[in-house]
């Protein structure tokens, strides 16, 4: 039992830091610029394909700084060509239009790299077992994921509190509608910051593709989780998406790990009662309830806590 | 009598900022009282507070005898009250037509009926025909909202704010940015659109107020200063002092 | 823009025509649905239509929400499933215990399910519009589909559930075993649906809705709740997607969690938009489209979908109001009779935009044959997707094609401000 909860408490950290790589970017854009970014989740598979791609030509070391510089680059464009040009007909436009690039991107990749998980590996430096748990050998890899993304983590702290852009990007947190009083440079944050949320998210692509399955397919199951992660921190809120992100990675992994049910804590019900709805949710393990979850708290919260944990603004 | 709106000792802060302190206001049935005061002295913000748009921190407000603090905008305008906005805020992508007939159904008791026609209820084309009419918009009837010249919307504004026909109008700088004729046709509108109900305006153009108004309250940081008949207030030392050599007459 | 007196001239004619042009234009649509088949008799193109019909329902009834109270869904599919689900599980009782109730009433049942879901989750997830109310109907769409393959013994599993519409009662003889008989089915509800749907429209409901659309906030200060009239909205388009469902299970005969997930979502939000959300017929176009275009591209090209993204990306950014709204523009300048002074341009600029477009497919289909696959086949010409001459004739349409593209769309432009400039001189606004 320690032992399931030193290791579940360690991946779900690092998955929790990996959804806040994610999360902080797609908050930072939303609360500069009003847009949910569907394709958020897709710049983050594009990250780990280029990774992929990259590696097998000019090894991992290079890819883990040119993949998310190529997917900054995408998201640049993206936001110059698509989303500027989108804006005058307003932020539903702007939704659509991302979960239309969400959609071609996912058919793109699938397109050129097949439906089926590409062979992206550890790379052979890191494939060692870092120590022993008990008796759980924790692989050095996700070590180093954990202190990629707390260096990025720490990055983005300084970064918002020191630098210029930092500043504007901080009082577009709290007084959105100031963003529009920026000046005349205002096009150009706007595509910088949509650049490095988008890097972001392909970094996080990288470093989880040899760790997680990289497939045409990731982007689509891990979207709708980023979602549950901004709403439930509350909108626009930079602490509520660190702590929903963590909490989200944390119940998931904990969740997954763990195999008990109602019918192994009760016991097995009558057989009599023959297959019903409850017998169903009597035999279920916590296991196979773990991808509902994160929805479940979405609906919680809509109910109890409409704003979200931290959120102060109403949409 | 009861009056038709009763503010009592109330206050509203954002965060640590006090926007408004011990509002006392009251204004009778029938009467067409004018809210004036220096920028940001609170003008909106109490027009916020009587309709619902905000709820006070604390203190009470009654319309017609009736607490209504605390309710939801929607709440008190069932209960009598309607009001414009200084930021043109119509429906846009709807036609004159639309725009005033949706602010005509509630109060002809059709509310969120899905088994009319909304086309075939006679009342309610009939009023709606004789407010675009009164707002001499008849002509652009089937024009999108969001087409209309600037001091058309304004018009239609005022349209909506009365379609209902609730008792209590409040209206927020209607004569904003027209110019000096529109403002004449305007005032000349509200004039005969209001009379016999209860009028509350909250007006930059002394002009327009002084020509208007029965009763006339002076705000200021957040709190009347003074209230009376438009002689009563030019008169007024205090008031004088506040606008600090503005000319008030 | 002065107040020019004819417009009002123009809305009395169109007022005068407006009875008879309604009832005109449904008995059309439904002849057009009876004699359809007669004429198309083959086994795929009834196949076809019935499935464009139920498309047609289930678009509308997603408009309710996007196009005429501004709330975008991106988890519509759930009432659709559920309505699925329990028309076959009604249709496996109704047969099992012999109950006298025809299919025909099956696709009820599918709406009432639909709406019933709607009531129960509504509420909460209609408490906001805009961006939230899009994540929440994300949520609770995986929320089910998810749960859907847990709760096995309501949904099936991954299998789903079967049924046969044959075993209910026969009805005028009528056992609608024969595809021609489903169709018939559909048809009715089509018609029937559709009429609902554009009656709802026009009651101050439906009217009540575009004021929320617009502007939530004034919405309160003319004494409604914009958050019961998002809700009310949400069960009506729950209510049609459930009929839609019924009817898709009664077809298939079967419900299976696909019905539920985001695949389906997704096409639903494609159809309605690509058709035009600001019009009532914008859904029903978009659905022929798309089901049409999903129909004939499986057999051309492995990668269709993605010529649904490319197509809806294109639409998004320079046709937001979708196909009906590009027709609609069209409507002051053909009464205005000005319409001949645009179309010139529109066939210079046509060329190097379908060249554009050619290019596209063929950058598309170049990527998806690389590593295998037929010859590429363009407009009969065969292409090797290996060969760098495609690479180059692909790289040469789209680059140049989008180079001049760009100059005579910007002609198109300046002919149609003149031809709308002198239609609104003649009274029609545009």
């Amino acid at each position: 039992m320690a032992e399931l909860i030193v290791i579940s408490t360690l991946n779900g950290v690092l998955f929790g830091m990996l959804l806040f790589l994610l999360s902080s970017g797609l908050t930072v854009i939303f609360s500069m610029m009003g847009v949910l970014n569907f394709a958020h989740a897709s710049f983050y598979m594009l990250g780990a394909f280029f990774g992929y791609q990259l590696t097998r030509w000019i090894g991992f070391w290079p890819a883990l700084v040119i993949a998310p510089l190529l997917v900054g680059v995408v998201g640049m464009g993206v936001e110059r060509y698509g989303l500027r040009n989108t804006h005058k007909h307003g932020h539903v436009a702007e939704l659509l239009l991302t979960f239309g690039l969400a959609f071609a991107i996912e058919e793109i990749v699938s397109m050129i790299w097949g439906k089926s998980p590409v062979d992206y590996r550890v790379p052979a430096v890191l494939d060692f077992p870092a120590f022993t748990v008990f008796s759980t050998n924790y692989p050095a890899y996700k070590i180093f994921m954990l202190v990629v993304s707390v260096v990025i983590f720490i990055a983005l702290l300084v970064t918002l509190k020191r630098t210029r852009v930092g500043l504007i990007v901080q009082a577009a947190l709290t007084h959105p509608s100031m963003v529009g009083h920026l000046g005349h440079n205002v096009g150009r944050v706007f595509m910088l910051v949509f650049g490095v949320g988008s890097a972001l998210a392909g970094l996080a692509g990288v470093i989880a593709g040899p760790s997680l399955v990289t497939q045409s397919d990731m982007a689509a199951y891990l979207g709708p989780i980023l979602f549950v992660v901004i709403v439930f921190g509350g909108l626009g809120s930079l602490p509520g998406a660190f702590i929903a992100s963590l909490l989200i990675g944390l119940i998931q992994t904990f969740a997954v790990a763990l195999n008990g049910s109602l019918a192994s804590v009760f016991g097995p019900l009558d057989p009599s009662l023959g297959p019903s709805p409850l017998t169903d949710i009597w035999n279920v393990t916590i296991a196979q309830i773990a991808p509902i979850l994160p929805y479940l708290l979405l609906v919680l919260v809509l109910i109890f806590r409409p704003m979200g944990l931290l959120g102060t603004r109403e949409s | 009598m009861t009056a038709a709106i009763q503010v009592n000792a109330v206050e509203k802060s954002f965060g640590n900022v006090q926007i408004i302190r011990d509002l006392n206001l009251s204004v009778a049935k029938g009467e067409r009282h004018a809210i004036i005061g220096p920028n940001g002295a609170g003008k909106s913000t109490t027009f916020n507070l009587i309709s619902g748009h905000i709820k006070p921190t604390s203190g009470e407000i009654r319309l017609n005898g009736e607490v209504t603090s605390g309710l939801r905008p929607f709440e008190i305008n069932r209960r009598g009250l309607s009001r414009s906005f200084q930021v043109t805020n119509v429906f846009a992508r709807m036609t004159v037509w639309e725009n005033v007939r949706c602010a005509v159904l509630w109060a002809t008791g059709h509310r969120y009926a899905f088994w009319k026609n909304t086309d075939s209820l006679p009342e309610v084309k009939q009023r709606t025909a004789q407010i675009l009419d009164d707002i001499h918009l008849s002509h652009r009837r089937d024009v999108p909202a969001g087409l209309l010249t600037y001091a058309e919307q304004r018009e239609l504004e005022i349209g909506i704010t009365i379609a209902g026909g609730a008792s209590v109008i409040m209206l927020d700088e209607p004569t904003a940015g027209m110019s000096h004729a529109e403002t004449e046709r305007a005032v000349a509108l509200i004039r005969r659109l209001t009379e016999g109900r209860t009028l509350v305006i909250v007006e930059h153009d002394m002009s327009v107020v002084f020509g208007l108004a029965d009763r006339i309250s002076v705000l200021v940081y957040g709190h009347i200063i003074a209230s009376g008949t438009p002689e009563e207030i030019r008169g007024n030392p205090k008031v004088k002092e506040a606008y600090l050599g503005e000319e008030v007459d | 823009m002065t107040n020019a007196p004819t417009p009002s001239l123009a809305a009395a004619k169109q007022e005068s025509g407006g009875a008879l042009g309604f009832y005109g234009v449904w008995l059309l649509a439904a002849i057009a649905l009876v004699v359809l088949p007669l004429i198309f008799s083959s086994g795929g193109s009834l196949t076809s239509f019935s499935l464009i019909g139920i498309a047609i329902i289930f678009a509308l009834s997603y408009n309710i929400l996007l196009g005429q109270t501004g709330l975008l869904s991106f988890g519509h599919a759930v009432q659709y499933g559920l309505g699925g689900f329990l028309a076959v599980h009604v249709m496996n009782a109704v047969a099992s215990h012999n109950w006298p109730i025809p299919l025909p009433v099956i696709p009820l049942v599918g709406g009432i399910g639909g709406m019933a879901f709607a009531l129960l989750v509504g509420w909460v997830m209609t408490k906001r519009a805009g961006t939230v109310f899009a994540m929440i109907s994300l949520g609770i769409g995986e929320l089910v589909a998810s749960s859907s393959l847990i709760l096995r013994s309501v949904f099936g599993g991954e299998s789903g559930i079967t049924t046969d519409r044959t075993s209910l009662m026969p009805l005028f003889g009528w056992t609608f075993g024969p595809q021609i008989q489903v169709y018939y089915l559909i048809a009715f509800w089509v018609l029937v649906s559709a009429i609902a749907m554009y009656a709802l429209t026009r009651t101050p409901l439906g009217r009540i809705c575009n004021a929320v659309r617009d502007n939530p906030e004034r919405v309160e200060f003319i004494g409604y709740d914009p958050h019961v009239v998002r809700y009310l909205a949400y069960m009506f388009a729950g209510f049609f997607a459930g009929i839609a469902g019924g009817l898709t299970a009664i077809n298939f005969e079967i419900a299976n969690s696909a019905y539920l997930g985001a695949m389906q979502s997704g096409f639903v939000l494609f159809s309605t938009f690509i058709g035009g959300t600001a019009y009532f017929f914008g859904p029903i176009l978009g659905a022929i489209l798309v089901t049409y275009l999903q129909l004939g591209l499986t057999n051309v090209t492995s990668v269709w979908q993605l010529y649904f993204g490319v197509i809806f990306i294109g639409i998004v950014m320079f046709a937001p109001g979708g196909i009906a709204g590009i027709l609609m523009k069209h409507r002051p300048l053909i009464r205005a009779g000005t319409l001949g002074t645009v179309i010139p341009s529109y066939l210079v600029a046509a060329i190097p935009t379908l060249a554009f477009a050619l290019g596209i497919i063929l950058a598309i289909e170049t990527v998806a044959r690389f590593s295998g696959g037929d010859p590429i086949n363009l407009l009969g010409i065969p292409f090797v997707a290996t060969a760098p001459t495609t690479w180059a004739a692909a790289a040469v349409l789209v680059v140049g094609g989008f180079l001049i593209a760009r100059i005579t769309w910007r002609r198109v432009a300046e002919a149609w401000d003149r031809a709308a400039t002198v239609a609104r001189d003649r009274g029609y606004l545009a």
